[in-house]
């Protein structure tokens, strides 16, 4: 019980620290958005007028209470740029990313999982270098570059694909996939290349381990070895790969949204930046940090799960 | 005891390790014994004499490469082991032999629960259903002396004692009524005073199920405590064999001799626990002449010429040393006497 309660507290702890550095970092740096809005020619009154109007005036911490107070309302402020609330904004967004990211994961774990246990279980001197070849050229690949390759190559040719835009699910599953699929690809395969060798590290350490041993000199076969008792053993340290994995994903977004014309959140956010539209920055920044810390606490209870000896700490 | 009928028999095994392209340690170097049914042998000597290899071959569970079975045969009533397949040998794992370790706190699965462990051997080979499983289980924890195996069965191994958890490891290894049981040093990472429990524990399931021991240890304070038989091993080869009572009162070899000074004992009036000076030399660079012999207080020059065979002294006794058959050789010194006297 105190296991879970500490992670909660961590997990409140760490969504308030990253709310007063996203918010101090805005005020820090330089551009002002009430200059961008009004342009080279405003005078100086009309300028002081719009800060009042949107609270900018303020003592800092008023009007760092006030916006994290609406985060628990859902009311995120007004977009500078859209006059639009930042929530409504991200309400639109953010399906066309959750998209994109969840298919990319899927993929890296229905991919990157049975490949890993499959190199460990048959691990020899050329197979290992093939695989860390693999592994650093995954690495080294850009994913925009990977993103262009696959709309020129597959994107191009093969009709099922869009390489631009995006159609909601609810208005054609099939037109959804056909807009999804490529940007999911580019940020899953760079993913796949590098995380399939951490599982098969995992898998590789639990069948050193003395109870493995234990289980063969009972007799069992080797795939009950491997699928029950090793994958049950190593999904600790793999389960940490996939939460790294998730914050990764919804990272590697903003990347592909750019190459593939999607109207998601990562888009969002580049241009926001550059408008110096804070309120709405600062929203899509909580709404990444809220996902990841997520996932990370999703991730610890679910070791609680599989290992008995973590409820203990 | 009485009607000695061979169960296991090992002839001539020999295990190398590949350590270099082209450069074998010699783990196990010629080494044959046999198992009776029902009969306790102990295979004594210290850490690198090659026990645990000859134990891990039986079991067909060396890591190859890089150890390699160079020759020999493990018949377990006359069906030679090695030359099963994969498939065959895992109907012979856990069923017909099975085995306990060193590390009662690593050895179990710790994501499952202690009756998971226990039913999943009896399911694979008994081919029984589950709720029969469990009833077996629940009979065996009982069997092993644990008191509330209801509670048991449903907890982790974090949450057992060592004890507790080689009692169980016990209970996995006699649950498809083995006919071999080897045990390699099971009691060494215990207390003293669970070490008893265990060794009676294991003689108990011994005669409850009538099966034959393979002790493996480096503590003779054990084998006088469990042993029929004692085989004495030094360097990859048997150096001494002999009823359990001969090698205390006559030991031949001067390791056998060395091994039973260690021993700590009231009589022996020792402040210090002695110890064999010297290590027991790489297998890979065995001299020429006797592995013992650089080690040896009574070694003489053929020693280190000629290495010498496994021969017999008397009915049973074999002894792997040129001493014994030198004119007038009957090697028994006094402060041995006294060791002896404390059995």
């Amino acid at each position: 019980m105190f296991y879970y309660l500490r992670r909660i507290f961590l997990l409140v702890i760490t969504v308030a620290l990253v709310s007063v550095i996203t918010f101090a970092v805005f005020q820090i740096l330089p551009g002002d958005p009430v200059r961008t809005m009004l342009g080279t020619e405003a005078d100086e009154t009309q300028i002081e007028n719009l800060r009042n109007e949107l609270g900018l005036n303020r003592p800092l911490y008023q009007q760092y209470f006030d916006w994290i107070g609406g985060l628990f309302t859902g009311d995120l402020g007004n977009s500078i740029r859209f006059s639009m609330p930042v929530s409504d904004l991200l309400m639109e967004r953010l399906p066309v990313t959750l998209s994109v990211a969840s298919m990319a994961l899927v993929i890296v774990v229905l991919v990157a999982l049975p490949l890993g246990i499959f190199v460990a279980r048959r691990q020899n001197k050329v197979s290992d270098v093939v695989l860390s070849s693999v592994t650093q050229l995954g690495m080294a690949i850009p994913s925009f570059w990977l993103g262009m390759i696959l709309i020129l190559y597959i994107g191009m040719n093969v009709d099922f694909f869009r390489i631009n835009g995006y159609i909601p699910w609810s208005e054609s599953i099939k037109g959804a996939l056909s807009t999804l699929v490529l940007p999911a690809l580019t940020i899953a395969i760079p993913q796949i290349a590098v995380k399939f060798r951490y599982v098969r590290t995992a898998i590789l350490e639990q069948m050193e381990l003395d109870y493995v041993r234990t289980i063969r000199s009972k007799g069992l076969p080797e795939k009950l070895i491997v699928y029950k008792h090793i994958l049950k053993n190593a999904l600790i340290p793999i389960l940490t790969i996939f939460g790294l994995i998730t914050a990764e994903v919804v990272a590697g977004t903003i990347i592909v949204e750019q190459v593939f014309a999607l109207p998601g959140v990562g888009q969002l956010l580049i241009t926001s930046i550059s408008y110096r539209d804070f309120p709405l920055v600062q929203g899509i920044v909580m709404y990444i940090t809220i996902t990841v810390v997520l996932i990370n606490f999703i991730v610890d209870m679910l070791y609680s799960v599989i290992d008995p000896r973590i409820r203990l700490r | 005891m009485e009607q000695k009928e061979k169960l296991l028999e090992i002839k001539d095994l020999r295990v190398y390790f590949e350590i270099a392209p082209s450069r074998m340690a010699k783990a196990v170097d010629g080494v044959s014994f046999h198992l009776n049914r029902g009969e306790t042998v102990a295979l004594v000597g210290e850490s690198g004499s090659g026990k645990s290899v000859t134990s891990l071959s039986i079991m067909k569970l060396l890591s190859i490469p890089p150890g390699k079975i160079v020759s020999g045969s493990i018949e377990l009533e006359g069906k030679d082991l090695l030359r099963l397949s994969e498939k065959e040998m895992r109907k012979v794992r856990g069923d017909d032999i099975a085995m306990i370790f060193q590390e009662p706190m690593t050895s179990l699965d710790p994501v499952f629960k202690i009756g998971d462990q226990i039913m999943e051997s009896i399911i694979h080979h008994q081919r029984i259903s589950k709720k029969e499983a469990k009833e077996r289980a629940l009979e065996l924890l009982k069997l092993v002396g644990i008191a509330n195996p209801e509670k048991v069965i449903k907890e982790y191994p974090h949450q057992l004692s060592g004890g507790m958890r080689q009692r169980v490891m016990i209970a996995i290894a006699m649950s498809n009524n083995p006919k071999v049981l080897i045990a390699d040093e099971p009691t060494t990472a215990l207390d003293v005073t669970v070490q008893s429990q265990i060794l009676k524990l294991m003689l108990k399931m011994q005669d409850t199920f009538n099966s034959s021991i393979l002790l493996i240890t480096h503590d003779m304070g054990v084998v006088a405590e469990t042993a029929d038989r004692v085989l004495v091993m030094y360097a990859g080869q048997i150096v001494e064999e002999a009823e359990v009572k001969e090698v205390f009162l006559n030991p031949q070899h001067p390791y056998t001799k060395a091994l039973l000074k260690t021993m700590p004992s009231l009589e022996n009036n020792v402040r210090r626990l002695l110890s064999i000076p010297g290590n027991v030399p790489p297998s890979h660079q065995f001299p020429k002449g006797c592995r013992f012999a650089d080690r040896c207080e009574f070694a003489m020059d053929i020693c280190r010429d000629s290495a010498p065979e496994l021969e017999s002294v008397s009915e049973g006794h074999h002894v792997r040393c040129y001493i014994p058959f030198k004119k007038g050789g009957e090697a028994v010194d006094k402060e041995q006497r006294s060791v002896t006297k404390s059995f």
